[in-house]
């Protein structure tokens, strides 16, 4: 009987310890930069979805390639026709984790900088990417961040000859993702 | 021994646990994700530009874009080599677009053929989605005047200048049935202030089909062609009949293409078309439009 009670004790906390602890949003935000000497186009996605686990350091990101939205609507059609093929990839993702995620210290407010590594998913390929970000704490409000960036020819999109010089080779990519909800 | 088991068990627990952590944050990612699918999404891009071939597409200019169109119809491959297959003569239209918000566009041009400046509208009332709200097609409305400056035929008899008046409204259905695949119909409607005939009719009617098939993701393949209900049609006209190509390089759209219609507003190729097909009465002609951003869109 004794036994009995202390393995349901122990399930109970088995269990409660393995609730993972997970914070996420609905609307992030990436944006993206490409910078020519022609002209500079940029996009933002604020409807990125982003989860992360604070106890393993799993983290995830997601976004329709549709909902980025450009200053010039042309742009915005180019963007989703002729080089994301939306409809064909709708979605762009990332699953990855925090490779030290030791360093932070989700009670304590502060600057956090890490290392993200995960496989980033877009436009029909998926390559492992290796980023460096920023968690940062105040008042419990846990936000991330992280700039990079990418070849368009490592994801297989290619920039027909007459717009190579309006569209970088490399583009800049910048997360910013609130992370307020709880789970 | 007991001890042991406990901490079998316990080890088991935590490994289910460790499993299923890792699938947790998968789980939440992917409801997330179902949860963003249920909004509407749109059909874009259903053609690359505003205009098929001669006429109207469903598509609109973007919000404060402004579309410099400039469109040439060659005289008559039937000419021959002396006019070589009708380059010598070209008439054309030069015109501008204007989004004023995403769903109505205005217009305005000037052709050389009958000196004709021509105005219009373009209104979407409905589009082409899927997801949350369900809408097969995309519909719009689009009123056009043409006023024709042309010498009036009969100077001695009394001209209004309401006589110069043309007025077309046309619905556009159309839908994007797949990535490289669209159609869409036009009911057409054309009304003129002054006919050349009493038995002529003063409200003419027509039904357009047109359609594109994209070849490659920058060049399309087109097609537009306007049947006129026979009892509303003007006599020695034809049906107007098109084929041609869009294509796209950058903020550029070219368009070539082959038209027994020699006009370019819709009064004149709708309803005043005359070239056979069969009789090799055919135009070689090009649009070419350039789109410019003014102000900041979002």
């Amino acid at each position: 009987m004794k036994n009995l009670i202390l393995i349901a004790a122990i399930i109970v906390i088995g269990t409660a310890t393995v609730t993972a602890q997970k914070i996420y949003t609905k609307n992030g935000l990436i944006s993206f930069y490409s910078t020519t000497k022609m002209e500079d186009i940029k996009a933002n996605n604020n409807q990125t979805l982003s989860v992360l686990n604070t106890q393993n350091g799993d983290f995830q990101f997601s976004v329709l390639n549709k909902g980025f939205h450009f200053e010039k609507a042309l742009m915005e059609e180019h963007f989703n026709e002729n080089y994301m093929e939306s409809s064909k990839f709708p979605k762009s993702t990332f699953k990855g984790a925090i490779t030290d995620l030791s360093k932070v210290d989700f009670k304590k407010d502060g600057t956090y900088n890490v290392t993200v590594k995960g496989d980033l998913a877009m436009h029909g390929v998926t390559k492992n990417i290796l980023v460096n970000g920023v968690i940062s704490i105040k008042e419990g409000k846990i936000t991330a961040s992280s700039k990079f960036s990418i070849k368009l020819s490592d994801f297989n999109i290619s920039i027909p000859g007459a717009v190579k010089g309006n569209i970088a080779e490399a583009i800049d990519i910048t997360v910013n993702c609130k992370l307020d909800q709880k789970m | 021994m007991q001890a042991k088991k406990i901490i079998l068990i316990y080890l088991v627990i935590l490994c289910i646990g460790f499993t299923a952590k890792a699938q947790d944050t998968t789980d939440l990612m992917s409801r997330l994700e179902s949860e963003m699918e249920e909004t509407t999404n749109y059909a874009t891009a259903t053609f690359k530009t505003t205009r098929l071939i001669n006429g109207h597409t469903i598509e609109n200019v973007g919000k404060h874009v402004l579309d410099v169109k400039i469109s040439h119809r060659f005289g008559k491959i039937n000419g021959g080599g002396y006019q070589l297959f009708g380059l010598d003569n070209a008439t054309m239209r030069m015109g501008v677009d204007y989004g004023v918000t995403n769903y109505l566009m205005v217009g305005i041009g000037r052709s050389t053929y009958q000196k004709t400046y021509d105005a219009f509208l373009k209104l979407k009332i409905l589009r082409q989605s899927k997801g949350k709200r369900n809408m097969p097609v995309t519909l719009s409305y689009v009123p056009t005047v043409a006023l024709k400056t042309v010498k009036f035929e009969d100077p001695t008899r009394q001209n209004y200048y309401t006589s110069r008046l043309y007025f077309t409204h046309q619905l556009l259905i159309g839908r994007k049935f797949s990535e490289g695949t669209s159609f869409q119909i036009m009911p057409t409607y054309s009304h003129r202030n002054l006919v050349s005939l009493a038995a002529e009719s003063n409200d003419l009617f027509a039904l357009g089909i047109g359609g594109r098939q994209k070849l490659t993701k920058r060049v399309s393949l087109n097609f537009e062609y306007y049947y006129q209900i026979a009892q509303y049609k003007l006599t020695n006209t034809t049906n107007s009949l098109s084929i041609g190509f869009d294509i796209e390089t950058g903020g550029h759209v070219f368009q070539l293409h082959f038209t027994n219609s020699q006009g370019m507003s819709e009064r004149t190729f709708v309803t005043e078309t005359t070239g056979d097909w069969g009789k090799g009465d055919i135009y070689f002609g090009f649009n070419i439009s350039r789109v410019f951003t003014i102000g900041k869109n979002r």
